[in-house]
């Protein structure tokens, strides 16, 4: 051969290996080319991958050797010496890259060992977390179903509809088979099946108390698993094929009322409670078996019904308790109306009759004085009398009645007033002493001298109370003394034994008067003496002296209502008794009492003039009277003239006289015919002189002056302070008739 | 007598006198009339009774010893009487006065007759009685005291 410089390899060709050996080197040069570009290709698509820098070495070294192989394809013929030097320099290349390649993955693969290692440990993490949320989240289904069955449960505060409730949402929750509640008989001494799931209406079979197997779950607040052959189990008619699935009962604590006691809280004990069971069966064949939050759940609802029974049961009584309130107001506001019907039908019925009962009285008692004063013969006038007595005896009976009746009601009041306390038993001595006189009876009056002279209090009560008791002496004594004393009480006499419940609170502004009635008369025996102050009520001697026997009843309210005491006291029949009685009055203040002495002497000695300058006209016959109702109307301050016959009077009377007193002593006559006279030279009314009879003689009636136009009667003698008053009415009222 | 004692014997005396019925209230009355624009109201007052009486019981003295006796002159008289013995308060004069006209209505002339005794009779007590009283109160009066 020439000289190609080309290099001729060591071996003769072997034809069939090199062929093979061409084949296998394109095949692997071409592998080699294409994996690079295949990881670039897929590393182009991943975002992340660390190893940029080891797939570029890696790339260059599978390059290469792809080269190396690729060359080598030439290396099989002859080749001519480049192809040799790119073979070495591509083979050259192709150690150095391996080399480094194989160097750095040294470092490279332990960490790529690690990252398989943190990919399997955070797989079975996230197995484990998986696990868990599993877990949670049957968890957070249970919580839910709890809270739903609770709401169901407390959504109702009907017993029945509790219970029912649970039964049912927990069958639902737990896909249970059969539910039952046992509930405690009266006696406690066993259960009894009140409550099903699937039965309607459960046959109502009961279990004594004390089995075993009820003791173990009561013993406990936990769900307790049980024998489905226990007789609590034994629910359902079991076919043989079954299999009956697990059963777990629990306690549910019925709470009381009385279980509430604060200071028992920590010692509650098992045996003082009543517990109810509820049974659960899991559904036969089922092979499911109860979990732990499964259990949880039913011990968490069983205390949740227990707290809802007994707030039920809590409603109950209260919604008892109101019930009956309200029946028990409906029945009082009934009562309280009937009885204000009644008080008002009777405060209508006595103001009527009182008006009824008056009219009539008062046209008896009128025309019966009227006719008094007519001509009448001696027995006429006697019956008159009696009818005139008889009637105003009833009047004052009427007056009684109606003032009981008020007095009751409590709608009484006092009028209260400053008085004179002196007088009001003057003034009672005066009123009973006609009778007094003709039962030939001493009567004495002994006003203690601390008596204030002046009181604040109701006088016409206090004068109708101590008239009362004088006038009851004074009926029931034939003959004897009647005494009566009237002191001020002190605080030693005021704790009377004779009086209990009497107790008398004596202050500065008021004092306690003790007034004390003592008569010599029937007396009264001692079992009558309770019945005295109640009204109607008459002993025999009192029927047959008269009286309606409202007197005492009528005082004793009164006193009471002068915060007194009112009693009797006899020593028997024969023997007199002695009426006491104490009341409440007022002191007036100084000033008052100063002042009231001193004013009627002012008036009386000062003459104070209360008509100054009033023209009268006096007309008398007789000097002595003519001089004295003169001195009379002077001491009032007016100008009087005087005359002593008729037709002097005519002469004198003038435009300037405003009254003419005229004495007319004859019925009839003079003073009459004057007064028609005096009409006649007047005519206008307002120059007429006001035209007043002065008479001692009864007489002259009130029609007759009415008839000769004279505007007043007045019966001599006359008082300074009659006269006083009786010109002050005159002048106010043009006119004047006082009661004959 | 010193004062205090005139006037206690004045005090007992005037209430004796209405304790045994020869003066009533009306008397009071007059006394209370007397102030000082009318100092002597009351001797006044009783002046003129005791000279309107004198004559009234002599008119009827006269009266009674007529005849045709004139009942109701008589009457008038007694009448007249009445009124005045009342208006001054003698009380026991005026009863009797009244008791005299009963007797008069009757036309009773042996009753009339006895009647105007014992009204004279009473008329004297009184006059003595409200004379002493007089007496007294002027004592009283001119020792430096009041009434």
């Amino acid at each position: 051969m020439e000289s190609c410089n080309c290099i001729e390899p060591q071996w003769p060709a072997d034809e069939l290996l090199i062929k093979y050996q061409y084949i296998s080197d394109f095949f692997i040069a071409l592998a080699y080319f294409s994996i690079p570009l295949e990881l670039i290709y897929f590393v182009k698509k991943s975002a992340v991958f660390p190893y940029r820098w080891v797939l570029v070495q890696f790339g260059a070294f599978i390059v290469l050797c792809g080269a190396t192989h690729l060359i080598n394809l030439w290396t099989f013929t002859m080749h001519t010496r480049t192809v040799a030097i790119v073979m070495t320099t591509a083979k050259v290349f192709t150690a150095v890259v391996s080399c480094a390649t194989a160097l750095m993955l040294v470092h490279i693969i332990p960490d790529l060992l690690s990252v398989k290692t943190r990919e399997l440990f955070l797989k079975n993490k996230a197995a484990e977390l998986d696990r868990e949320m599993g877990l949670i989240r049957t968890q957070e289904e249970t919580g839910r179903h709890v809270r739903m069955l609770t709401h169901e449960i407390r959504s109702t505060l009907d017993r029945h509809t509790i219970l029912k409730t649970t039964l049912v949402e927990l069958g639902r929750t737990l896909a249970l088979e059969e539910c039952a509640l046992w509930m405690p008989t009266r006696t406690g001494l066993e259960l009894q099946l009140s409550y099903t799931l699937r039965q309607q209406n459960p046959v109502g079979y009961t279990v004594p108390i004390q089995l075993p197997v009820i003791s173990q779950v009561f013993s406990t607040n936990h769900a307790v698993k049980i024998s489905p052959n226990s007789p609590v189990a034994k629910l359902r008619p079991i076919a043989g094929k079954y299999v009956p699935g697990e059963v777990v009962a629990v306690r549910v604590p019925l709470l009381h009322l009385s279980n509430f006691q604060i200071n028992d809280w920590p010692e509650l004990s098992s045996s003082t409670k009543r517990y109810a069971l509820m049974v659960l069966m899991l559904p036969s064949d089922s092979a499911r078996q109860w979990h732990v939050h499964e259990l949880e759940l039913v011990e968490v609802v069983a205390d949740q019904v227990a707290v809802a029974l007994s707030h039920a049961a809590i409603l109950e009584e209260s919604m008892r308790a109101r019930d009956l309130l309200m029946e028990q107001n409906v029945a009082l506001d009934l009562a309280r109306r009937e009885a204000e019907t009644a008080i008002r039908a009777r405060n209508d019925f006595l103001a009527v009759m009182n008006h009824e009962m008056r009219t009539p009285m008062h046209a008896i008692i009128a025309l019966a004085s009227l006719l008094q004063e007519t001509d009448l013969t001696p027995e006429q006038r006697l019956m008159v009398e009696t009818i005139l007595k008889s009637s105003s005896l009833l009047a004052t009976l009427i007056n009684d009645v109606l003032d009981l009746s008020r007095l009751e009601d409590g709608s009484l009041q006092l009028e209260l007033g400053t008085f004179n306390l002196h007088s009001v038993f003057r003034e009672v001595l005066n009123l009973v002493k006609p009778i007094v006189s003709v039962k030939k009876l001493l009567v004495t009056l002994n006003l203690a001298p601390d008596v204030p002279e002046y009181a604040i209090g109701d006088e016409k009560r206090l004068m109708q109370t101590i008239l009362n008791v004088v006038g009851n002496a004074v009926k029931f004594s034939k003959e004897g003394s009647i005494t009566i004393t009237a002191f001020v009480a002190k605080s030693e006499s005021l704790r009377d034994t004779r009086a209990p419940d009497f107790f008398p609170i004596p202050s500065d502004n008021h004092f306690y008067l003790h007034v004390q009635v003592k008569d010599s008369g029937a007396g009264i025996s001692p079992q009558d003496i309770p019945k005295l102050f109640t009204k109607f009520a008459q002993t025999q001697s009192t029927k047959n002296s008269g009286g309606s026997g409202l007197g005492l009843a009528i005082c004793k309210r009164f006193v009471n209502l002068m915060e007194g005491n009112i009693w009797i006291e006899s020593d028997g029949i024969g023997k007199g008794c002695t009426a006491i009685f104490l009341v409440k009055l007022g002191i007036p203040e100084r000033l008052n009492e100063s002042k009231f002495p001193f004013m009627p002497k002012v008036l009386a000695t000062h003459g104070q003039a209360n008509f100054p300058g009033l023209k009268v006209l006096v007309m008398d016959e007789n000097g002595v009277s003519r001089m004295v109702t003169k001195g009379l109307l002077v001491n009032l301050g007016c100008d009087v003239t005087t005359v002593s016959s008729g037709e002097e009077c005519l002469r004198m009377v003038s435009l300037e006289h405003k009254v003419v007193l005229m004495d007319v002593c004859v019925p009839g006559k003079d003073g009459y015919e004057i007064a028609i006279r005096i009409h006649e030279k007047f005519t206008k009314r307002h120059e007429r002189p006001l035209i007043v009879a002065l008479t001692g003689n009864t007489e002259v009636t009130k029609d007759n002056c009415m008839r000769v136009g004279m505007d007043g009667v007045i019966l001599k003698p006359i008082s300074l302070d009659k006269m006083r008053g009786v010109l002050s009415d005159l002048l106010e009222h043009r006119v004047l008739f006082e009661a004959m | 007598m010193d004062l205090v004692q005139l006037q206690r014997q004045f005090v007992d005396y005037t209430t004796s006198l209405f304790n045994e019925g020869f003066l009533d209230d009306q008397f009071n009355q007059l006394q209370q009339l007397q102030d000082e624009s009318n100092p002597d109201f009351v001797v006044e007052v009783v002046s003129l009774f005791f000279e309107d009486s004198e004559r009234h019981l002599n008119e009827l003295t006269q009266s009674l010893e007529q005849q045709n006796i004139d009942f109701k002159r008589i009457d008038a008289h007694v009448h007249q009487l009445k009124g005045s013995s009342s208006s001054i308060g003698a009380q026991r004069v005026q009863k009797e006065c009244i008791n005299f006209r009963g007797y008069c209505e009757e036309k009773n002339i042996e009753g009339c007759r006895k009647c105007l005794q014992q009204v004279k009779h009473e008329y004297v007590l009184v006059k003595n009685k409200l004379e002493t009283l007089f007496k007294l109160e002027q004592q009283i009066i001119a020792a430096g005291g009041s009434i």
